[in-house]
């Protein structure tokens, strides 16, 4: 029981850390129309210069810290160079320009950083185990990050809900013709939200850099499942965004966790391992089918008037 | 009349340029190696230390024979090696294809060379369907068998005294044979058998996995990023102590030693070669690639290294021909005499390495920096497990 409960939280930090990935995805998907596969090397990038600058000045906080603004930089440069040429594109010229962008950026970071995944480990005082719920001792810093996607979620809600420029996004994502013809500056509104999600990314690859590889391609690992949550939350929508992250993260974290066991009740070990296995990986892409035929917009889609 | 003339000699040279002229010419060695991706640096060590071992001899020369090294990166993708493959077989005339790294590419280029009738020497990737029955007598296999690397970490496993383990690796084919190979020489119980997907970045449900398994130790094969993933996210667990990890070669090297830093300390590991041991061969490697580098070499390097001094030595001993002399260049290489960076080498007689493994941990030396250091010899002339299946002597 107690293993289950602890998987149950594994799959919440998941869901959370992916969520903080998600929000800026979606947002720019939703607001802009924009399918930016170069979402992950951003992330990757937030990812590098917190390793670097943490392993400079021997803080992680300066770090993480000094990823928000190297990100919102590369967002502006991305937005500035290449993205504004796609607004009035299809969507697949858009997946293949920032298909080219990913293997540009993934180059680039070689040139400067080189091959070699960089050093970057959990600050000191984020070590060690915290009995969250007794008698389970869970990582500190994974405790963190769920802390940190919340205050992330609160953010982008009161941003969204209670500020102005909330409201010229939730107002963009319903008609981007009409807010540009009431005389909002929409270039501006543009590139201000794609380093905003871009700040997002690379936050998120910050926050993830103690707990995985910081390597060349990282950012592509975790894209992949940032699309799939943000197709079943409902593209454009931050609370879509939230449940569906949440969703993932569990079905992935106790797909793994279980399919396999429950395997081994009804087959012979080595089948049910090969079998466990390559089932529990299919787990969430069997969870965003369902959810399709069910809802083919997704669970929350923020064009039909919901925020 | 002219173009008579013309067309007769054009013929007459395309003649003699469609036989590929072997002798007289440097001898063209094609390396095809992963250079790109997060893998990158595994083939990037093998080409550094094949060069350091050419420029020892002066540049471009192995054996004192003259030779011309093409190197050629394959992005760990099978349809691009087997284009290189092609060319280099075709256009270049390459006598000896050298540099896989990746068993996913060695069992479509190695059938490709050898049924060209060229020798095919790997650094690196040695899958067991060329070291049993499949064996060839033009391919040969300088670092290890695949599975050895596993068996290595068995041997540790048992000599450690542990009964019951718990066993993890990516749900793919070098995955499955990594825990058969462990499972050959650890006699203990295992707990569970848990296999992840290739690309895995988040390793809780597995450790909490473990924690509810309670072995008393885990082994895990978890290539490149993947093995960094897991090896921090094990050690933020707090769970080291208590459930050591033991792990094949791949997983605990130079690189991802530096890029875990203290999260390494407390694993326990092995290899056929390290950087402390001591002979005369591996002291010039290690300061010769320390000094043209600048940076720590690994057991890629040493395999690149050992790979072009076990070349120099067949062309000293044929004098430079390879394709001239395929019967005497091939005894050349089997009779592998050279001296290894690792210490005793010799081939069994599917072309395999018999070699001694070392175990090897993490430590933190007195300027505090972290070193991997060889703490004892744990299998002496180790040779693999499909050897009697291959029918060469």
């Amino acid at each position: 029981m107690l293993l289950f409960v602890e998987q149950l939280l594994n799959g919440l930090q998941l869901g959370i850390f992916l969520f903080l990935v998600a929000a800026g995805l979606t947002l720019i998907f939703g607001i802009m129309g924009l399918i930016n596969l170069a979402h992950g090397s951003l992330f990757m990038i937030g990812a590098y210069v917190a390793a670097t600058v943490t392993g400079l000045t021997g803080s992680f906080l300066a770090g993480l810290l000094a990823a928000l603004p190297a990100a919102a930089v590369a967002g502006v440069v991305i937005e500035f160079v290449v993205m504004r040429r796609l607004y009035d594109r299809e969507h697949l010229d858009q997946v293949l320009a920032t298909f080219g962008l990913i293997l540009f950026i993934n180059e680039a970071v070689t040139m400067i950083w080189g091959r070699t995944p960089l050093f970057l480990n959990v600050p000191d005082a984020l070590k060690g185990t915290f009995e969250i719920i007794p008698g389970i001792p869970y990582p500190v810093y994974r405790i963190a990050i769920i802390a940190a996607g919340i205050l992330v979620a609160l953010l982008l809600w009161l941003v969204i809900a209670r500020t102005r420029v909330g409201m010229l996004i939730r107002a963009g994502s319903t008609n981007r013709e009409m807010v540009a013809a009431l005389g909002v500056d929409i270039a501006l509104l543009y590139t201000a939200l794609f380093a905003a999600g871009a700040v997002f990314a690379g936050f998120a690859g910050a926050m993830a850099g103690p707990l995985v590889s910081v390597q060349v391609g990282m950012g592509e690992q975790i894209l992949i499942l940032t699309f799939v949550v943000i197709v079943i939350g409902g593209i454009g929508s931050v609370r879509g965004a939230l449940i569906g992250s949440l969703l993932v993260g569990v079905v992935d974290t106790l797909g793994r966790a279980f399919v396999p066991d429950l395997l081994k009740l009804f087959l012979p070990p080595a089948e049910a391992d090969g079998i466990g296995a390559g089932l529990s990986s299919m787990m969430v892409y069997l969870l965003m089918a369902v959810v399709l035929i069910v809802r083919p917009s997704g669970l929350f889609p923020a064009a039909a008037g919901a925020r | 009349m002219a173009s008579r003339l013309t067309f007769a000699a054009m013929g007459l040279g395309a003649a003699l340029a469609a036989s590929p002229a072997f002798s007289a010419e440097p001898v063209t060695i094609g390396m095809i190696t992963t250079l790109s991706g997060p893998a990158g640096y595994l083939g990037e060590d093998v080409r550094d230390a094949f060069i350091l071992a050419m420029d020892e001899e002066g540049g471009d020369k192995l054996g004192g024979v003259d030779v011309e090294l093409i190197v050629e990166d394959d992005g760990l993708k099978p349809e691009n090696a087997q284009q290189i493959a092609d060319r280099m077989i075709k256009r270049d005339n390459a006598e000896i294809i050298t540099g896989i790294i990746f068993s996913n590419i060695s069992p479509i280029v190695a059938p490709m060379t050898l049924g060209a009738g060229r020798f095919y020497i790997s650094p690196n990737s040695a899958p067991s369907i060329f070291a049993g029955d499949k064996c060839h007598e033009d391919y040969f296999a300088v670092a290890w068998q695949n599975d050895s690397l596993h068996e290595a970490a068995g041997i540790t496993a048992q000599k450690g005294g542990f009964k019951s383990a718990v066993v993890m690796a990516p749900n793919y084919q070098a995955g499955k044979d990594s825990i058969a190979g462990f499972k050959r020489f650890f006699e203990g119980e295992i707990v569970d058998e848990i296999y992840t997907q290739l690309g895995q970045t988040d390793y809780a449900a597995e450790i909490a996995k473990i924690r509810a398994a309670d072995p008393e130790m885990v082994f895990y094969f978890l290539p490149g990023g993947m093995g960094i993933n897991f090896m921090k996210q094990y050690d933020q667990s707090g769970m080291k102590s208590e459930i050591p990890l033991i792990v094949s070669a791949p997983s605990l090297e130079q690189r991802v030693m530096e890029a875990v830093g203290e999260a390494s300390l407390g694993v326990a590991t092995s290899s056929h070669w390290n950087a402390d041991l001591d002979n005369a061969a591996n002291k010039t490697f290690v300061e010769g690639f320390r000094a043209k580098y600048g940076r720590e070499p690994t057991p890629y390097a040493s395999q690149g290294y050992d790979t072009a001094k076990l070349i120099a030595s067949a062309l000293k001993a044929t004098g430079g021909k390879v394709m001239d002399d395929k019967d005497g260049f091939r005894s050349a290489l089997k009779a592998a005499d050279f001296e290894s960076v690792r210490g005793d080498f010799a081939f069994a007689n599917n072309n395999h390495p018999i070699h001694d493994w070392y175990s090897i941990r993490a430590q933190k030396g007195d300027d505090g920096k972290l070193r991997l250091v060889t703490t004892g010899v744990i299998a002496e002339d180790h040779v693999d497990a499909y050897h009697d299946k291959c029918p060469l002597k």
